[in-house]
């Protein structure tokens, strides 16, 4: 090492070069900078799979113990059973990948990151838009694994590939207008387990009160009439009829109405926490 | 330019609460451009808010500031375009790789792909965290981390930056390479608004400093004057042989001043500047007193608090110790 009167470690001359070698470019515009927060999202999906492995892991296993531990006595045949389960299944894994939207965020606020983020000079909406993308690509991950791990299984939907794409879009989409209440969460509570804990305790009740794993006109009333007004049953029932080519209009309307609904309330609340915190 | 009283920084009567919490009651500053300012402050004391302020994140409750001539509420887009930011915590993606990390602020200021990745090089380079460049920063060091922090700060080389606590938690080592980044970072003509709890880094990098305590500004002024203000600091002294402790004390008395016994018997102390000092040991040399140690101790953050306020800068520890 050059003997120099500054520290070991650091070279003076070096760093004073890089301070000042910096003409400042032209500030981006606010698309280049949401897609370049997109960008961040893809790094973390690479760097980071355990989250998304934890997000599929479970509703997997969910499919397999389901399928296989009680499709007999529900369904009458394991086959049978997953033809009925595995749309409402699709709907299940993807929409606890939205719980870590919010537990990512959080991450970035607990760590300061969100601080660096509000101090440059970039569109505000930026970070949490482009976060959007990769939360995107996790979605669909999620989405095909299950549908996959289904036809290994047998699962040979009448709307073919074409029925399970349509169907997977439209949960992706109803997640985006849901992943908003998560992002709600992850801005207001105090660590990201906080908010993955309360997470779930919101949507495992929420799905299992559904008609995911079971035909609702079993249930006793009370309890049907819950069911079949709970968002989720009405999501799993337009996939369901996107998977087996019949599609039910007023359950895409109705899904898609829903999650309109959950972005227009969630995401004004998430802007300003976002800006404010 | 023809005066000499540019500020960077002026802020006056800033307030902000949480809830019950006062956490800046009252700040004024008036920061001089092109060195370093230091605002020394204990816990709590609201140093950390005070820069939020500053630096466009939060809206004061009331009061005001400008940064660089620019109002920090109703031009605060503008103010964000001068200043960077290094925040208490390191506020680097632990998720992702150091590279990834310039590259990303790069690409979120401006620069082209390509002109991102060489500025990132060239600043990993000269931080010294080339080698770690593509790990994930959840593995590094807190030197490392701290400075790959500084080097996502000056991606562009803001005139203002602030530095929140920069050297907390680092060894001497990585403490000595942040001071010497901080130090070629003036001398490239940014201004800083360092906060600490430490004197030795006012010490060593500030030229004006402002102490806070309680959300207000308490003293503020040159080390030079605080010191000033609160005494010399004092020459300790140990003898090789206890015995003798008498003959010396009697002796720095008269050629320096009030002597205080310390409880371990062959050790004393007494209040002194350089100067001062250099003659009590000379004395005790002349004498042939044989010394085992002699240190001439700055005032602390402590002793700077005691003397501004009456009470240590964690008076609650005090009283418990007391009790
Ligand atoms: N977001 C917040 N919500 C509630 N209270 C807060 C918040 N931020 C700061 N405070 C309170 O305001 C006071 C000042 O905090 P601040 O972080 O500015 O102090 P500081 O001087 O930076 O301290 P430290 O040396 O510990 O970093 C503290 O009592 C703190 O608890
Ligand atoms: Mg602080």
């Amino acid at each position: 090492m050059t003997a120099t009167t500054s520290a070991p470690g650091t070279d003076t001359a070096a760093v004073r070069r890089a301070i000042s070698s910096t003409p400042r470019p032209q500030r981006p515009g606010p698309l280049s900078a949401a897609l370049t927060f997109g960008w961040r999202g893809m790094l973390k999906v690479k760097h980071v799979p355990e989250q998304l492995l934890d997000a599929t892991v479970t509703p997997v296993m969910f499919l397999l113990m389901f399928t296989y531990l009680f499709g007999g006595a529900i369904a009458g045949s394991t086959s049978a059973y997953l033809d009925y389960t595995l749309p409402g299944m699709l709907v299940m894994s993807v929409l606890f990948t939205t719980v870590y939207s919010g537990v990512s965020l959080n991450t970035d606020l607990t760590k300061g990151v969100v601080d660096r983020f509000r101090s440059l000079p970039i569109w505000r909406p930026a970070p949490l838009l482009g976060s959007l993308l990769g939360d995107s690509v996790r979605y669909v991950v999620a989405g095909t694994v299950i549908i996959v791990v289904g036809v290994a299984l047998g699962f040979r939907p009448d709307g073919g590939a074409v029925g399970a794409i349509a169907a997977l879009a439209l949960v992706v989409v109803f997640s985006f207008g849901l992943s908003w209440v998560f992002s709600v969460l992850g801005l207001l509570m105090r660590s990201p387990n906080a908010v993955m804990n309360a997470g779930f305790m919101a949507i495992f009740p929420l799905t299992f009160l559904s008609n995911v794993f079971v035909d609702p006109a079993t249930l006793p009333g009370p309890l049907e009439a819950f069911v079949d007004v709970n968002p989720i049953s009405v999501l799993a029932t337009a996939s369901r009829s996107l998977m087996d080519g019949e599609p039910d209009g007023v359950a895409i309307v109705v899904s898609l109405v829903v999650a309109a609904a959950l972005a227009a309330v969630f995401l004004p609340i998430t802007t300003r926490l976002y800006r404010s915190r | 330019m023809a005066t000499g009283t540019t500020l960077a920084i002026e802020a006056s009567g800033l307030r902000k609460s949480y809830g019950a919490t006062r956490a800046v009651d009252g700040v004024d500053l008036a920061v001089p451009a092109g060195a370093i300012y230091g605002v020394l402050g204990p816990n709590g004391a609201g140093k950390t808010t005070t820069i939020r302020m500053l630096a466009t994140l939060i809206a004061p409750d009331s009061g005001s500031a400008s940064v660089l001539g620019h109002d920090v509420v109703a031009e605060a887009d503008t103010v964000r375009e001068l200043v960077s930011l290094t925040g208490q915590l390191a506020s680097v993606d632990e998720e992702l790789t150091g590279r990834e990390n310039l590259v990303l602020l790069g690409r979120l200021l401006g620069y082209s792909r390509a002109a991102a990745r060489t500025r990132a090089d060239e600043l990993l380079e000269a931080f010294d965290i080339a080698e770690a460049a593509g790990r994930l920063v959840k593995h590094y060091s807190g030197g490392m981390r701290r400075r790959l922090d500084i080097a996502a700060s000056i991606v562009v080389t803001p005139r203002l930056m602030f530095l929140d606590e920069p050297t907390t938690g680092l060894d001497p080592r990585s403490r000595n390479q942040v001071w010497e980044i901080a130090r070629a970072l003036v001398a490239e003509g940014t201004t800083i608004l360092l906060c600490t709890q430490y004197l030795e880094e006012a010490d060593q990098l500030a030229d004006g400093i402002a102490v806070i305590d309680r959300g207000r500004v308490i003293a503020e002024g040159t080390l030079g004057h605080l010191k000033a203000s609160v005494g010399t600091g004092a020459l300790r002294i140990r003898l090789l042989d206890g015995a003798r402790r008498a003959e010396a004390a009697e002796l720095l008395e008269r050629a320096v001043g009030a002597v205080v016994l310390d409880p371990d018997p062959a050790a004393l102390s007494v209040p002194a500047d350089a100067e001062r000092a250099a003659v009590g040991v000379a004395e005790l040399a002349r004498a042939g007193i044989p010394l085992a140690h002699f240190t001439l101790d700055q005032p602390s953050l402590d002793e700077v608090f005691l003397a501004l306020t009456g009470r240590t800068a964690d008076d609650e520890t005090l009283q418990e110790d007391v009790a």
